[in-house]
């Protein structure tokens, strides 16, 4: 675990300088394609610690939050405020995980040099981060060879490269064996411990109740619920969560 | 045409001084224009690729137009460059392999450009979320794009050179077909088919047929390493 702190502490300091960008507060969040309404009037709070899971059927516009969070779509109306700051200011900030990794047609460590070289870190953590997601023996590799889950773990990696304050992560261990969820999970709960803001999107309950620390339930890109784990696994509040908990059809 | 393929193995075999002079000069002043094609032609079609601004369309209409650029026509608007009254002229260039590099360098930089564009937007198009993710500004985009194409870039390079080892009438025209100086193998094919010498030009038109085989089967064989590495 050495490793990881040595993988992770070296560009710490300047961040520290940095003006915060949690909490986030969203407002009336709409989002439009032409005719179709795909977010309509999200609005709520995510406090500055912690896993929150995002979850709901699908269509129910999780990816698209994510996204508009990120800073990689801009909304129709509404306002995200990442504590003063605007989310295309703070998209360098982030970092973000996406359902099918987008993998460079280079080896392994390339893949997270190249991460490192655009970011002006140090080159030297390429080594530190691919041992902390246990890809050391599989570095010279072509990365586009790896299995799903090695895949996903070298994504997790090169997203811890830049030192993300915030970790997006969309359905990352989606249609992955358990050994690999296992995996990804432990390098996901080790990034929180360590203060990293965690915003998740799944499907699979047993994993948002292993990490969640609250779940913004999404149907019909509404806002069905947002509550506490510990309030929502055994009392949620909304028909649609209740119906998609137990495994009833949620249209 | 047995005459031709005698002739042309007679040709090589016996390592013709001529002969090789000639193959030497079409390769060196093709191979030359294929790398600056390259070195224009490339981050032009990666620019285009990525970018997205007015007018894009009609950019991409006017490269893919001007892949069709006819040799002859390219040659005359070197030459008048060139010529001693021409604007260039001063720099005593018409006549010499350089005038025969800028001539194919313009016949084919639209190639490069064009199919590099739609190759470097294929890929753009499978990267494009995860660099905006990244804050990778629009040089190391295209530094990345341009890296990590390299082998399909190959064959684009492969589809320039090919035209411009190919072509006789730009380089006829600014090179002159000057025995020892600018003869190459396709002013040369040209010249003994006037002469009537069918048989030598024949056997000239093989023996570019094969270096151009030699150059694919190297290029595939490249490519094909690549692929087998996922590279591709």
């Amino acid at each position: 675990m050495s490793d990881a702190v040595a993988a992770f502490s070296p560009d710490a300091t300047p961040r520290a300088r940095c003006a915060p960008i949690l909490p986030l507060a969203v407002r009336d969040l709409v989002l439009r394609y032409g005719q179709t309404t795909m977010l309509e009037r999200l609005s709520f709070d995510l406090g500055p610690a912690g896993c929150t899971m995002v979850m709901g059927p699908n269509g129910s516009g999780k990816s698209l939050l994510l996204k508009l969070l990120h800073g990689l779509m801009v909304p129709t109306s509404g306002r995200i405020d990442w504590s003063g700051h605007a989310p295309s200011d703070v998209t360098a900030r982030h970092a973000f995980v996406f359902q099918k990794p987008v993998l460079l047609r280079r080896s392994v460590a390339a893949n997270i040099d190249f991460v490192l070289k655009v970011r002006g870190k140090h080159r030297n953590r390429c080594d530190l981060l691919l041992n902390h997601v246990g890809l050391s023996h599989k570095a010279d590799q072509p990365a586009r060879l790896l299995s799903g889950g090695e895949a996903q773990r070298l994504a997790l990696a090169r997203a811890l490269a830049v030192d993300p304050e915030v970790l997006f992560l969309d359905e990352p261990t989606a249609s992955l064996d358990p050994a690999s969820v296992v995996a990804i999970e432990a390098i996901v709960t080790d990034a929180r411990s360590r203060g990293m803001r965690v915003i998740f999107v799944t499907h699979d309950m047993g994993q948002a109740r292993r990490m969640a620390d609250d779940v913004l339930f999404l149907n019909r890109g509404r806002i069905a619920e947002h509550s506490r784990a510990a309030d929502f696994f055994p009392e949620p509040q909304s028909q649609a969560a209740r119906d998609y908990l137990h495994g009833r059809i949620v249209v | 045409m047995r005459d031709a393929f005698g002739l042309a193995l007679q040709l090589v075999i016996s390592g013709d001084a001529d002969l090789l002079e000639i193959v030497q000069l079409s390769l060196r002043v093709s191979l030359t224009a294929t790398a600056v094609a390259c070195l224009i032609g490339l981050p032009i079609g990666a620019l285009v690729a990525i970018g997205r601004f007015p007018g894009r369309n009609a950019v991409l209409v006017l490269m893919n137009a001007l892949m069709g650029l006819p040799p002859v026509v390219v040659g005359l608007l070197v030459y008048l460059q060139l010529s001693r009254s021409g604007p260039l002229g001063f720099l005593g260039l018409l006549y010499t392999p350089t005038a025969m590099i800028i001539a194919q360098t313009i016949l084919i930089t639209p190639i490069v450009a064009a199919l590099s564009r739609q190759v470097l937007e294929d890929l753009h198009t499978e990267y494009a979320e995860q660099f905006r993710s990244l804050c990778l500004t629009k040089l190391q985009t295209v530094q990345a794009l341009l890296w990590d194409a390299r082998y399909s870039l190959l064959t684009v390079g492969l589809a320039g050179f090919g035209r411009a080892v190919a072509e006789v009438g730009a380089v006829i025209i600014v090179g002159g077909n000057i025995d020892h100086l600018t003869r190459v193998m396709t002013t040369a094919i040209a010249l003994e088919t006037s002469k009537g010498d069918l048989a030598l030009a024949l056997a000239l038109g093989i023996i570019l047929l094969i270096i151009a085989l030699g150059v694919n089967a190297a290029v595939q064989a490249v490519r094909m390493t690549a692929s087998r590495q996922a590279y591709v």
